[in-house]
């Protein structure tokens, strides 16, 4: 307590040996620098290689993705796990970071350890995302996929039909029917659309 | 005798060995040779024609099915071609066939032996046949 009270004290004390052009220019300096070490580890945790490097995603969903168009096709873009599942924008960024330390107590407690307990554990997860997605109407699908840069003459006639009708009328968001798009589906039963 | 069946012997290898040099497999290639890798082919997104070649053959894929999952726990291909959807999307329905099980009974929902659409199903890309063929559709398929 006493401590306490003597730091108190230092912190509402004026500086009685450094200048004041030292504390500012110097505290600006330390922002800087301490801004820049937090962006570098945030950004950090934003890759494929920190994704993979846990065997639940390793194993699981990163072994599902590989086959998929998002991982490899003829133009060579990639969509790697951030890019669908971490939000751009900042401040949505930083709040979906911190919704992440629940999946670090899930490694720590080995809550889908195994592929039995993923599996068991998939559509709980799954509607985790689903609903994200149906929150912020697709957007990280729209990040890339513009609506409005669609030609629907080049795409084929059913999804032409899907993409200039309930989609275009904003009835319903790209989630609802690309469910499994990059991940294999959880037991479909009872999920809407699906029989 | 000896001399005798030392000659036989040696014209049977040697009608052998010619026989031999003339098996060729369907593909016009000897048979100790590995064939070339044929080049892969595209699925097409859409090849909506494609007609049926005999009375009860299992109609073709006419779209790509890319990253369709049809297993345990989903089917694709049932959230167009079901009963329940196929309306909405403008779908063929699958046929009141695939509700029968091998006894003969109706059931209320897909019957496991004929849930795996794949089996039977197939899409289909444009390649030419390997080998000739002269199969044609008669009766009322013939064009």
């Amino acid at each position: 307590m006493r401590a306490l009270k003597k730091f108190y004290q230092i912190l509402c004390k004026p500086a009685v040996h450094y200048s004041l052009g030292f504390l500012t220019i110097g505290g600006f300096v330390a922002g800087i620098l301490f801004w820049g070490a937090f962006n570098t580890a945030l950004e950090a945790t934003n890759t494929e290689a920190f994704c993979t490097s846990c065997h639940e995603m390793r194993n699981n969903v990163f072994e599902e993705l590989k086959p998929t168009i998002h991982y490899s096709n003829r133009s060579g873009v990639r969509a790697t796990c951030p890019d669908c599942h971490v939000p751009h924008k900042w401040v949505d960024k930083i709040a979906r970071k911190m919704q992440a330390s629940k999946e670090v107590w899930g490694k720590i407690f080995g809550t889908i350890s195994t592929r039995e307990k993923f599996e068991a554990k998939r559509l709980h997860l799954a509607q985790n995302e689903w609903t994200r997605l149906k929150a912020n109407d697709s957007l990280e699908c729209r990040n890339c996929h513009e609506f409005d840069s669609m030609d629907f003459t080049l795409q084929a006639e059913r999804a032409a039909r899907q993409h200039s009708s309930s989609l275009a009328s904003g009835e319903k968001t790209c989630i609802d029917c690309h469910k499994g798009i990059a991940h294999e589906l959880p037991d479909m039963k009872g999920v809407e659309g699906y029989q | 005798m000896k001399k005798l069946l030392l000659a036989t012997l040696l014209l049977v290898s040697s009608v052998v060995f010619a026989a031999n040099e003339g098996v060729m497999s369907l593909r016009s290639q000897s048979l100790d040779v590995q064939d070339p890798a044929e080049k892969l082919k595209n699925y097409p997104k859409e090849n909506l024609q494609q007609p049926i070649n005999y009375i009860q053959q299992p109609p073709l894929i006419p779209h790509h099915i890319r990253g369709y999952e049809v297993d345990r726990k989903t089917n694709k291909c049932l959230t167009c071609h079901s009963f329940k959807n196929f309306k909405r999307y403008g779908a063929t329905k699958i046929s009141v066939t695939h509700f029968i099980n091998r006894e003969g009974q109706a059931l209320s929902d897909v019957s496991p032996r004929r849930y795996f659409c794949l089996q039977c199903h197939v899409p289909q890309v444009k390649a030419k046949p390997l080998v000739e063929n002269t199969f044609e559709p008669t009766g009322a398929l013939a064009e």
